[in-house]
């Protein structure tokens, strides 16, 4: 008899598909570290030989730093509050009984599915019509919106997966809610937390649409790129940039992806 | 306001939405007793146990812990503590954390503290197992830590969700009988939940006998035993045989019966609520009845031996007797049983009993 399950029997046709599918993702996303080391300012075959030249020139140009740090400097805050503010959210879903508790959490998941275009052009006739002006300030209010659904997807699975008696018999032990959630909830959900932390500081370093709409006159990293697009000279620079975000990223959420896994366990047979 | 018991639950129910889980219940718990909730699935034990915990609210009634109302106390002041059905191990502290929880608001001098700690290892038998993780635990472990997390804060009361209900027979066994000690040893109230009626009579002072969001009975094990009050109470507690009848007279603490499938028989009955003319429910438990190849003096029934089961020291006879429904339970020692053990089945037997044997119940 085979030890594996009918679900889990070795599907061929299905190994094919996702290799498929990953060629067609990847594939070219390649092409750009590929000709980030090419020693030609034009993107085309045949390449014309190996150089560091771009990473060098990056090094060099104060305006890469300068949108580094504006990234930099909204990616924590925005990776922060939406971690807390997804703390929050996620607790309150799993642990109280709200009405119409479902459509709450459909409405904090919409943004998902919402095109940036849309949540840049409203946020941007709000800010208007309110006076505010444009900044870093609201590109983070443009981020969280986004970040936001991310945060909160990361924690829920970890506030479900552990049993709620876990609370009751911190309470039950002597400990106010303040305590409990310091004592034993906060480290239960500690890697969903990291986990989340990760994600929407990634998602944030990334984003385009929202700093399109909402930047002032200090560009994140994807709106400067996006500036550099118009000088054909730079393009080489902009693709060795392009080559050090990919790396970054898929480094933070593969952590994250672990991390959030970490210790995740079925929750156990709760109380009857 | 001042009430009886220790722990005084006065008119207490619950309803969830329109499910009513708890019907009105009032009773007390005496300070220092080993009271256990005994009941079948889903009968309201841990309701109740969660509503003295502070993890529920009642939705009528007032509950009362030394003299104190708890409706305003939350859970985290309340002077109890619980061991969850399933431990609730803190799976990210070791053992001797999981035990030092609840120290942290005494704020002790750190060597006072793991005294304390050390004091309740031994006391649990967990010496040596102070640095494990919770998943690096067996069941009864884990339940030992649970019991040490509750014993070291010095409640007055100690409840306890079939703690034993995990575990496996043998451990089950020797668990109860630490359970026991425990208690004594601390002479904290418990408060314990079990659908194991054996469990509830070899731990407990008193049980309460639940069903359906009622209690039927809240009595010693003997009480409950020998006196069960009504058929739902005698039938939950071992093994019960019934009898229906009618009152015929009352004389003098004398009560004359008319039994279907028997006849006329006379008890001593000081039994108030029995009206001539009535009818009635009698219990008779399988090892008050005598069995006889021949009809006896006195009263009697008359069946046929339908089943034997012979289980070493004792023998259990079905009996299946003319207008009873059921077939007549009978237990006896074998070393008293004579002749009767060599009879086959299908044979003629003669049923027979004390007077103070048969257990009026209440109810029809
Ligand atoms: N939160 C709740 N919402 C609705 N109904 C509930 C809730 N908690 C319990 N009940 C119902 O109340 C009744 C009593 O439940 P309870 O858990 O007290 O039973 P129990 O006696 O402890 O049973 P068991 O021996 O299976 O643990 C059950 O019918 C249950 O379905
Ligand atoms: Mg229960």
């Amino acid at each position: 008899m085979s030890e594996l399950s009918y679900i889990k029997r070795p599907n061929r046709g299905l190994k094919i598909y996702a290799a498929a599918f990953l060629t067609v993702l990847y594939v070219p996303i390649l092409f750009i570290p590929l000709f980030s080391f090419n020693d030609s300012l034009y993107v085309k075959f045949p390449l014309s030989g190996f150089t560091f030249q771009w990473y060098i020139e990056l090094w060099e140009r104060s305006a890469v730093w300068d949108s580094l740090g504006n990234s930099m400097r909204v990616g924590v805050a925005v990776s922060i509050i939406s971690t807390i503010l997804g703390t929050l959210a996620a607790r309150a879903i799993t642990r109280s009984r709200l009405p119409g508790q479902n459509a709450i959490v459909a409405f904090v998941m919409l943004p998902l599915v919402i095109p940036g275009i849309i949540f840049g052009v409203s946020l941007l006739i709000l800010l208007s019509r309110l006076g505010v002006s444009l900044s870093l300030y609201t590109v983070t209010l443009g981020h969280l919106v986004v970040c936001l659904p991310f945060a909160v997807a990361t924690l829920l699975p970890r506030f479900e997966g552990f049993d709620k008696s876990m609370e009751e018999a911190s309470a039950d032990l002597g400990e106010n809610g303040w305590f409990t959630f310091w004592r034993v909830t906060f480290p239960l959900v500690l890697p969903g937390v990291i986990a989340s932390l990760l994600l929407t500081f990634t998602i944030s370093f990334d984003e385009f649409i929202m700093a399109f709409f909402l930047t002032g006159t200090d560009a994140t990293l994807p709106m400067f790129i996006w500036t550099q697009l118009r000088f054909p000279q730079n393009f080489p620079s902009v693709l060795a940039l392009a080559s050090i975000i990919l790396l970054v990223s898929f480094l933070l959420v593969f952590v994250a992806l672990w991390v959030g896994r970490l210790g995740l366990i079925e929750p156990e047979e709760s109380q009857s | 306001m001042s009430s009886d018991g220790f722990i005084s639950i006065r008119n207490v129910g619950k309803s969830f939405g329109s499910f009513r889980a708890i019907e009105s219940i009032s009773m007390d718990i005496q300070q220092g007793e080993f009271f256990s909730l005994l009941g079948a699935s889903g009968c309201g034990k841990t309701t109740l146990l969660r509503m003295l915990a502070g993890f529920e609210t009642p939705s009528q009634g007032e509950i009362f812990i030394d003299g104190q109302p708890m409706s305003d106390v939350p859970p985290f002041e309340r002077p109890v503590n619980m061991v969850f059905q399933n431990y609730a191990i803190f799976p990210h502290l070791n053992v001797r954390d999981n035990i030092a929880y609840g120290l942290r608001k005494q704020r002790l001098p750190k060597a006072k503290r793991n005294a304390m700690v050390d004091e309740m290892l031994d006391l649990v038998q967990l010496a040596g197992y102070g640095d494990r993780k919770a998943d690096e635990l067996s069941g009864g472990q884990r339940q030992r830590v649970a019991l040490a997390r509750a014993l070291i804060l010095k409640p007055k009361v100690l409840l306890l969700d079939e703690p034993l209900g995990a575990l496996d027979k043998q451990l089950r066994e020797q668990m109860q009988l630490e359970l026991r000690r425990l208690q004594r040893s601390v002479g904290i109230t418990f408060v314990f939940v079990t659908h194991d009626q054996e469990e509830a009579l070899t731990l407990s002072d008193r049980i309460a006998v639940m069903q359906g969001g009622d209690v039927l009975q809240v009595d010693t094990p003997n009480a409950l035993y020998e006196q069960p009050r009504t058929r739902d109470v005698a039938s939950f507690i071992g093994t019960m045989n019934f009898l229906d009848g009618r009152v015929l007279s009352r004389v003098n603490g004398h009560t004359k019966l008319d039994i279907d499938a028997v006849g006329e028989i006379d008890i001593p009955t000081p039994h108030p609520a029995i009206v001539e003319g009535d009818r009635l429910s009698l219990a008779i438990r399988p090892e008050k009845i005598v069995l006889h190849r021949a009809a006896p003096d006195g009263p009697a029934m008359q069946g046929n031996l339908e089943m034997t089961s012979y289980l070493g020291e004792r023998s259990h006879f079905h009996i299946r007797v003319p207008g009873c429904v059921e077939p007549m339970a009978v237990s006896a020692q074998n070393a008293d049983l004579g002749e009767i053990r060599a009879l086959e089945e299908g044979a003629p037997v003669w049923l027979s009993w004390h007077d103070d044997a048969l257990i009026v119940l209440d109810g029809k």
